[in-house]
């Protein structure tokens, strides 16, 4: 069913009794010329365009638990493209042009609100680098603004800009970065996917994965062996745990990161806007919410729960960047397992095994990425072959010496 | 995780006193080691769900280097090691 404003007329008019089921639920066929191993939003991106985009018919996208059911449903739903290093920039402005368009492509509403996306900075030299950062997104043509105090304070007049020592000086503005729905955009891709014949295969758990002779012939699940052409895995949090059944040797690290979401309020905060003396970031949501969060907890964790340390951390950031906060009920808060990689970028890319590809690092960066994410595994399975924006995205940078170190905090997960 | 840690020399103390390096089981190799031992010890990690030795150090304390073996899922703190003692018995 075509979803339509004439639909939902139709569908009131009949007593919303006829609406169909958005996917499938089948039943594992034998074998599969692809299958992707992992139900979020980026092995759900990477099923829709191998069957759009590349032609490739007989997938299939494994699941252990329901689809979307990992950091596609927990993450802070912030899209952007601000960043500064040639590895990264293509590649995730090639993600804001698909998120621009993905709506549409997808025929489901990903509530996609191109808000702004501020970075705030408290110091000369902070200016200077966010500067350089702009002028970087500039070279790769996506549009920097840089805003000097008194535009910042038309635009956020609730900012504490007197702070004593982080004043707040002004900020760099990527207006066409914003929010999206974040449960939104794995249905959509989900939905979209069904419809192209894609099996998604829900409470589905990969326990191994079979090789014969150097190559995958399948994988062992908790619904019995199925057997594949090629294997992609997608399984951001539990990458070094699926790897290992294929004696993939990782530079991943699996981290906790917390969010957290308030009581509904009336439009207060119209932007996505980050603190750029912490590590902290707020939206509103459509509902009200403001929705936060800030640093990765700082240690090893599978527990998609975090420290109270944590939370009162970012709690003091959140009040030293907007003192109204402090009157705000928080509602709700959580926690997801982030693949953190040795560098704070993400992976796509072939592995030792030939017909075994790998997605995977997002740190807690991996939402936005979701489109081009998928956009650029499809290719790289379909083709074999890096998708241009990607090339730089490989597992052997690390041993090549080539990381992609946005932050420059070198081999350490628990700093980026 | 545990909020509170058991540290062997000032006794139980908050978490927070701690800082954590990460794993403690990687062997930094010898200078004239080859490339992809390096690699090894730098990038590649094994990451496990479950029983994890860390290095952290009692920042706010003794300073100390300790050993802290915790499970990375239930977040359960088992024991906490001076590294010393740890290198001392070989018991990596």
């Amino acid at each position: 069913m075509r979803y339509s404003a004439f639909s939902i007329i139709r569908q009131a008019l009949t007593g919303n009794v006829n609406w169909t089921p958005a996917w499938r639920q089948p039943e594992p066929k034998p074998f599969y010329d692809v299958i992707i191993v992992g139900g979020g939003g980026h092995g759900l991106a990477t099923a829709y365009y191998l069957a759009k985009e590349f032609d490739l018919k007989n997938i299939a996208v494994l699941e252990k638990g329901y689809l979307g059911s990992g950091n596609v449903g927990r993450n802070t739903t912030i899209v952007r493209s601000n960043y500064m290093l040639p590895g990264n920039e293509p590649f995730y402005e090639f993600s804001m042009k698909l998120w621009e368009g993905m709506e549409q492509d997808l025929n489901y509403n990903a509530m996609l609100s191109q808000r702004g996306v501020i970075n705030l900075y408290h110091n000369d030299s902070q200016r200077d680098a966010y500067i350089r950062r702009g002028n970087a997104m500039w070279m790769e043509g996506v549009p920097a603004e840089l805003l000097d105090r008194a535009a910042l304070k038309k635009m956020l007049p609730f900012l504490n800009f007197e702070h004593a020592r982080f004043p707040i000086m002004g900020g760099l503005l990527q207006k066409r970065g914003g929010t999206a729905r974040h449960d939104a955009v794995a249905w959509g891709y989900a939905r979209a996917a069904d419809r192209l014949g894609v099996d998604l295969i829900q409470n589905c758990e990969v326990t191994g994965i079979r090789r014969e002779n150097g190559v995958v012939t399948g994988v062992e699940t908790s619904r019995g062996f199925i057997g594949c052409g090629k294997l992609g895995l997608a399984a951001a949090g539990n990458t070094s745990r699926v790897g290992q059944m294929a004696d993939l040797k990782l530079p991943i690290e699996s981290h906790v990161l917390q969010a957290f979401v308030t009581e509904g309020l009336k439009p207060a905060i119209d932007h996505v806007i980050t603190y750029g003396a912490g590590h902290f970031y707020i939206s509103q949501s459509d509902k009200g919410g403001l929705v936060f969060g800030a640093e990765i907890d700082g240690y090893n964790s599978y527990a998609q729960r975090g420290n109270l340390a944590t939370v009162e951390h970012v709690m003091e950031e959140g009040v030293t960047m907007i003192p109204g906060l402090s009157r705000v009920r928080v509602l709700r808060s959580w926690g997801g397992v982030m693949d953190m990689s040795m560098d704070g970028s993400p992976i796509i890319s072939h592995t030792p095994i030939d017909n075994l590809y790998l997605n995977c690092g997002w740190c807690y960066g991996g939402f936005k990425a979701t489109p081009a994410s998928g956009w650029c595994f499809a290719h790289l399975i379909a083709k074999n072959e890096t998708h241009p924006v990607a090339r730089f995205l490989r597992l052997d940078r690390f041993e090549r010496g080539y990381p992609i170190d946005e932050h420059g905090a070198g081999p350490q997960p628990n700093l980026h | 995780m545990a909020s509170l840690i058991h540290c062997p020399h000032c006794g139980v103390r908050p978490k927070e006193e701690f800082s954590i390096r990460g794993d403690a089981s990687l062997v930094r190799p010898d200078p004239e080691a080859s490339d992809e031992a390096w690699n090894d010890y730098v990038h590649i990690r094994s990451n496990p769900r479950g029983r994890y030795r860390e290095h952290w150090q009692h920042g706010a304390g003794c300073r100390r280097w300790l050993v802290v073996e915790r499970d990375t899922f239930t977040h359960e703190v088992f024991s906490v090691t001076d590294a010393a003692i740890v290198k001392r018995e070989g018991s990596r």
